[in-house]
């Protein structure tokens, strides 16, 4: 099984993908879907080293709800400040220490931060021990920090690396 | 059709248009190349978005079947917008460009 299906999430999304591509659901491309899933994880092994783990799909739910509704709000923001008198901005760099240990989650967080509110991650230090972000309009950098260690970086964490 | 569909959808096509349109207005107008990367990848998800799903409801609607090619673009635009804007902010910050907020120390660069 390990042996095989070294990363059933990923073979599950690749079929997935695969159906929407040929936007259509029949048998034939079902058992093409399968067939992809099953053999790019085989080839691109040396790729996924560590196997993933996904706790709590709630949480994970709930997770990208939170993301999707910061984007919406993020954009009337950015429009606003776009809009606005571009001379009152405060960009800054900021540095984000980092709690998470495992790459998934980390490239995930640099996602979501470039995403979301006015945010862009700019730099990962080679440690890992903090990204360096850039934010468009930020006159107190210290509630950015917090803001992106509570929404993104707690769910993310108790996602995972809860195992 | 009916008028109520129409409506939104053409709603739906405005938004789009109007965020992509920003997210424009944001390159000409935004002074340094750190705050201008922000107009395109931010204003436009938004835009991009609601034109996407204009385009599966309306096909949805219209043809057999339901569209859901758009669900796909979606998911590529999020997982390709974050990381090309990530890797034009690293390369600006390796060639010192000039920028508007204080330049942090470049203690790891490699």
């Amino acid at each position: 099984m390990k042996r095989w299906l070294p990363h059933p999430i990923l073979s599950l999304v690749l079929a997935l993908v695969w159906l929407l591509l040929v936007n259509e659901l029949s048998i034939g491309q079902l058992v093409l879907g399968a067939l992809l899933g099953l053999l790019l994880p085989l080839f691109t092994r040396r790729f996924w080293p560590d196997p993933l783990c996904i706790r709590r799909p709630a949480t994970l739910a709930r997770f990208v709800g939170l993301v999707l509704h910061d984007i919406i709000v993020a954009n009337f923001q950015v429009a606003r400040l776009i809009l606005g008198r571009p001379e009152a901005l405060q960009p800054a760099f900021i540095v984000v220490p980092l709690a998470l240990k495992t790459d998934i989650a980390i490239s995930l967080l640099a996602n979501t931060i470039c995403l979301t509110p006015g945010t862009l991650t700019a730099e990962l230090a080679a440690d890992r021990s903090h990204l360096l972000i850039h934010a468009l309009n930020a006159p107190d950098p210290a509630s950015v920090v917090d803001e992106i260690k509570t929404r993104y970086e707690a769910p993310l964490k108790e996602i995972f690396e809860s195992c | 059709m009916n008028p109520a569909t129409e409506l939104l959808l053409s709603a739906l096509i405005l938004l789009g248009a109007v965020f992509t349109l920003i997210g424009s207005i944001g390159l000409a107008r935004l002074r340094d190349f750190y705050t201008r990367l922000h107009g395109p990848t931010k204003a436009s998800t938004l835009g991009v978005g609601s034109l996407l799903i204009a385009s599966a409801l309306y096909f949805s609607l219209t043809e057999p079947g339901i569209s859901l090619h758009e669900v796909l673009v979606t998911l590529f635009l999020f997982i390709t917008a974050p990381v090309s804007a990530h890797l034009l902010a690293k390369a600006a910050l390796h060639l010192k460009l000039h920028s508007l907020a204080r330049r942090p120390e470049q203690n790891n660069e490699d």
